[in-house]
């Protein structure tokens, strides 16, 4: 291998939704003789080795095997660590941003209507469509069913999907190269253009249009590509930075670098959709583990209630984790699984003073989360909808992690909200996860009140952007990788306007 | 391994978290052990250590209100112990206990052969 040029005229820190797009958009640019380079922390697979086994495929493809911590150890978030970052393990699912959440960001400059039309570009580019009703299964169908008995306005996800086989393993990398992530579309076309990615390629800090990365080796046994460049620290010079590392590694990275003493709202705003699962155990074994598994959702209660129900199916240990408890109620809704249905019951968190991106002593990223009244409410809520909807599809019997006695017969259908009364929840007792990061680098005016402008630049930093989920003032409220693609289009395009001035 | 020197306290959690893993065979077990011990090697020996002092807890803190530990209790016993961590009023502590639970639960459901007994259908390459 040969030792790499280390000056680029723009860097790219992250593969995901924010830094493929952001690789794709300025890629022209290479043919004016620039030169661009993706760094990513995580490892390039092949499509053989996406074998969709549980345990091995998610200690491959997510930071810390899916299981990162908030730091009182109460909640999980889920992000992906691989070339194409997230959109390489979530669902697909491809959503506008909602006009209420734009306007109540009140980001001066940024508009719904040019959102929406980076957004739809975005979505027909990755073949963002609706799912033909004779390929969804029966646990969506059931959630359809009990939603139409309840008269809740049920709705139809659009998903990224390109020649589906139904093997229901989004979330361990679609096996068949399905899904139409920025790992499928938008870095293959900047790669093919002439932008360069670095694999395996952690920033460590970032100064003055530099960045001290540590290229790693390919572990013995591991699977993926080895790094194009061999292994060892290295210093690049960049004449633009844009960071996309995540809403959880791109603040994380800035305070490391010691930009928080210019930025006070850096970390600040983090707001992430903590979440859990109700199951529900029908008599008869039902399509469940096959089909794609995420295709419908309601978001009617999101607004007075703070709540998000969506069809899910997750693989054994994840559901046996997501499950509250443990001894023999616990084993006997496992020993059902052919029998399941689930629903993801999201809260729609709101930005506060206390959850917050940080850094710990040795530099990592460190996450101060607590649950707010709103949220715990939204997940209560969500619970008795989701338990209603089950049991309205025939569950005979439903499990709900925040009931005192987690397991509910279909007799108790009608005692709901006196369930709900007496819920409770104490944190690292509820099995909570998240999977929507966002935050920590929020867009405003001025420092006072926000890390960047609404086109990403960090205030006081021309040379320097971001653009991925941390620029979201407050929660998005819906599932986030389409409005990150419309953000990082939207930045891309101010800086292919400034390029001249920049370089 | 990483549990050692606690595998007996550690198999008396297994088997109260998972009932059914009590039925395990010498392979089974080892396939489990295999699974948590693939989990655990990349992880820092500060939270090996934290493991293996949660594990000591248990066997011991039930010498005060049933006079033996752990080991020596029956299931329901086991059970309220377990679910004493679960529910403590202390979140350090219920955290602890989740932890420990997840690791049970991944050795358990994450073996291969789990899916096979529970006739899941997934359409993987194993």
């Amino acid at each position: 291998m040969t030792r790499p040029n280390l000056t680029y005229d723009i860097v790219i820190v992250g593969s995901g939704a924010g830094g493929g797009t952001v690789a794709q958009e300025l890629s022209p640019l290479c043919n004016q003789g620039l030169r661009i380079a993706v760094l990513e922390k995580g490892p390039r697979f092949r499509d053989d080795e996406f074998t969709g086994r549980e345990l091995e495929m998610a200690g491959a493809l997510y930071e810390d095997g899916g299981g990162f911590l908030t730091t009182d150890g109460a909640m999980t978030i889920a992000f992906g660590c691989v070339y194409g970052g997230s959109t390489v393990v979530y669902t697909g699912t491809s959503m506008l941003p909602p006009e209420r959440v734009i306007r109540r960001w009140d980001v001066p400059g940024l508009t719904h209507a040019d959102l929406e039309s980076r957004a739809r570009k975005f979505m027909d580019e990755n073949n963002a469509h609706l799912l033909d009703d004779d390929v969804i299964n029966q646990n969506n169908k059931l959630f359809v069913e009990g939603c139409r008995k309840l008269h809740y306005e049920v709705k139809q996800f659009p998903v990224n999907i390109k020649g589906c086989h139904g093997s229901g393993l989004c979330n361990l990398g679609c096996p068949n190269q399905a899904k139409q992530g920025t790992d499928r579309v938008q870095l293959p076309r900047a790669e093919r253009n002439g932008v360069e990615v670095i694999t395996r390629c952690q920033v460590l800090t970032i100064g003055e249009k530099t960045l001290a990365v540590r290229v790693a080796a390919k572990p013995a046994g591991a699977k993926g590509d080895p790094s194009p460049w061999e292994p060892g620290d290295y210093r690049i010079d960049a004449k633009i930075i844009v960071l996309c590392a995540g809403a959880i590694n791109t603040p994380a990275l800035l305070l490391r670098s010691g930009m928080g003493r210019n930025l006070p709202r850096l970390g600040h705003g983090f707001t992430t959709h903590p979440a859990f699962i109700m199951v529900g155990e029908h008599p008869r074994p039902i399509v469940n583990s096959v089909g794609h598994p995420k295709s419908y959702y309601v978001d009617q209660f999101t607004e007075a209630e703070h709540f998000v129900l969506e069809t899910c199916m997750y693989f054994p240990f994840i559901t046996a984790k997501s499950l509250a408890g443990f001894g023999a109620p616990h084993s006997a809704f496992m020993r059902a699984f052919p029998r399941l249905q689930m629903i993801l019951v999201l809260a729609c968190d709101e930005a506060d003073d206390f959850n917050r991106v940080a850094i710990d002593k040795a530099g990592r990223a460190a996450v101060h989360y607590h649950f707010q009244d709103v949220a715990i409410r939204g997940l209560i809520r969500g619970a008795i909808a989701a338990a209603k909807i089950l049991f309205a599809a025939g569950a005979v019997r439903v499990h709900m992690p925040v009931a005192r006695d987690t397991t509910i017969e279909a007799g108790d259908a009608t005692r709901l909200e006196e369930i709900a009364a007496t819920a409770e929840f104490q944190p690292g007792k509820v099995p909570v996860s998240a999977a929507h990061p966002q935050g920590g680098c929020g867009m405003g005016t001025n420092p006072g009140d926000s890390v960047t402008d609404s086109y990403g630049r960090v205030h006081g930093l021309p040379w320097l952007f971001v653009a991925d989920a941390s620029l979201f003032p407050n929660s998005l409220e819906i599932n986030p990788y389409v409005t990150i693609m419309a953000l990082a289009g939207r930045v891309a395009q101010r800086i292919r306007e400034e390029v001249s001035a920049l370089l | 391994m990483p549990l050692d020197p606690a595998p007996a306290i550690f198999r008396a959690v297994v088997s109260t978290i998972v009932p059914e893993a009590g039925e395990l065979d010498a392979n089974g077990w080892q396939d489990l052990l295999g699974v948590i011990e693939a989990l655990l090697r990349d992880r820092p020996e500060s939270l090996k250590r934290q493991l293996r002092m949660f594990l000591g807890a248990i066997q011991w803190l039930p010498v005060i209100r049933y006079g033996r530990p752990f080991t020596r209790l029956n299931a329901a016993a086991r059970t309220r112990v377990l679910t004493h961590l679960q529910n403590d009023r202390i979140q350090k502590v219920r955290v602890g206990f989740w932890g420990l639970r997840t690791l049970v639960l991944a050795g358990y459901y994450g073996r291969p052969t789990w899916r096979t007994s529970a006739a899941l259908e997934f359409h993987d390459a194993s």
